[in-house]
């Protein structure tokens, strides 16, 4: 079973998004902010990260830039999922190692489909 | 709305363009339609019902047909079939069109994401021949749907359903959560309102026609007639291309021969020959 990892500061978001990538065959680890999420990601690289951007401590682009230079940090396929939705957030998400971007409010159909399109389904 | 209600409307979008209306299924018919009563002023769906029996006017009738009709859709639906068009169909058409426009038909184009999908791929294929012209035209029997198609904005919701961010952020901008495609996508595709059960004799030849996810909502008894119509219309090399789960039968079959992936046809050696 593939794992992903769900960051993101709000507990309603995490458990909406756990329910719904629990539906497509996912098991979840959840962290609340990138710190959290990198101190996961060193014990164990998940297949993806579903990566709020704006948090406390280490937001998500911080966080993404530094799991591209940890070692095996190239391997998760890394899904944006926020607020931010004009083109400057998303071109520095991608240049950071998105490979993909949902922007919120999102539903499971979006999820399933971002998902499939970064080719995690 | 009462049974001869029901009655009523599926047999004008069965006489008008050929839909396929379950008289079974009020809340779908009632969802289609309180839009429209609401855009026209009438209190309910029963009030825009009354109207139509007792005037019989054409605008009104038509109003209520276009509204009739499913108009589900989403970019890049069916992603194999855009990957198969973008490194094979549209390529091999390049070769064999050296100084000829390479004309594709997205035949119940409904809000326009498929054909712009397909002028997405086309721009992006590596194989197409440096130089190959495209046209792209988008047809549908909804005068709404058109303008939408035509206006190249979409919700938030609808460029998350099937468009990859790479291409979103290459092709649109957005102010908001209105997102709007770049003017040289939209300036590549043209728009006209066409009922598929009409004579369609004048609209020329294409060279791909696409009729996906249609035929599902329409009479059984009349894909026949429709696909031999655009049969008609397709180059003798053209390829056509109906959903993937589209079965034909009777004199539609022997038109075509099913290739890869699923849903893509060229004409039969009969055809072929016919079209010769």
């Amino acid at each position: 079973m593939k794992t992903c990892l769900v960051v993101d500061d709000s507990r309603v978001i995490r458990k909406v998004a756990r329910r719904v990538l629990e539906d497509i065959g996912f098991e979840i680890a959840e962290a609340a902010d990138g710190m959290e999420a990198l101190a996961w990601c060193r014990a164990a690289m998940p297949d993806a990260v579903l990566l709020d951007w704006n948090m406390p401590v280490m937001n998500g682009i911080e966080f993404l830039r530094q799991l591209r230079t940890e070692p095996g940090g190239d391997a998760p396929t890394v899904v944006f999922c926020t607020v931010e939705n004009n083109v400057d957030h998303i071109r520095a998400a991608l240049e950071a190692g998105a490979d993909e971007y949902i922007m919120k409010p999102f539903d499971g159909e979006i999820i399933a489909a971002k998902f499939a399109e970064a080719g995690l389904l | 709305m009462t049974p001869e209600d029901m009655d009523l409307l599926a047999a004008l979008g069965r006489a008008r363009a050929g839909l396929k209306i379950d008289v079974d299924k009020t809340y779908v018919v009632e969802s289609r339609l309180a839009p429209l009563a609401r855009r026209e002023g009438f209190d309910s769906i029963e009030a825009l019902i009354a109207t139509l029996r007792a005037k019989r006017e054409e605008r009104l009738i038509w109003a209520i047909v276009e509204a009739l009709t499913f108009n589900d859709t989403s970019f890049f639906r069916d992603r194999d079939i855009f990957a198969h068009l973008r490194d094979t169909v549209l390529p091999d058409l390049s070769k064999a069109r050296l100084d000829q426009p390479i004309r594709v038909w997205s035949a119940a184009c409904s809000t326009g994401q498929e054909v712009y999908s397909l002028a997405m791929a086309a721009g992006e294929s590596r194989d197409v021949e440096p130089g190959a012209r495209f046209e792209f035209f988008g047809s549908d029997l909804s005068e709404r749907c058109l303008e939408k198609a035509q206006s190249g904005l979409y919700t938030q919701f609808e460029v998350q359903r099937g468009l990859p961010i790479k291409q979103l952020v290459k092709h649109f901008n957005n102010t908001d959560d209105t997102w709007e495609i770049s003017p040289r996508i939209r300036q590549s595709v043209r728009w006209k309102r066409i009922n598929l059960l009409s004579d369609l004799s004048s609209l020329g030849t294409f060279d791909v026609i696409l009729l996906r996810h249609v035929l599902d909502g329409l009479e059984p008894s009349l894909h026949g007639r429709i696909i031999e119509s655009l049969v008609a219309r397709l180059a003798e090399d053209g390829v056509l291309v109906l959903g993937p789960d589209d079965q034909l039968t009777g004199a539609a079959a022997t038109l075509l021969q099913a290739g890869d992936p699923p849903g893509v046809f060229v004409r039969g050696p009969a055809a072929r020959e016919a079209a010769a």
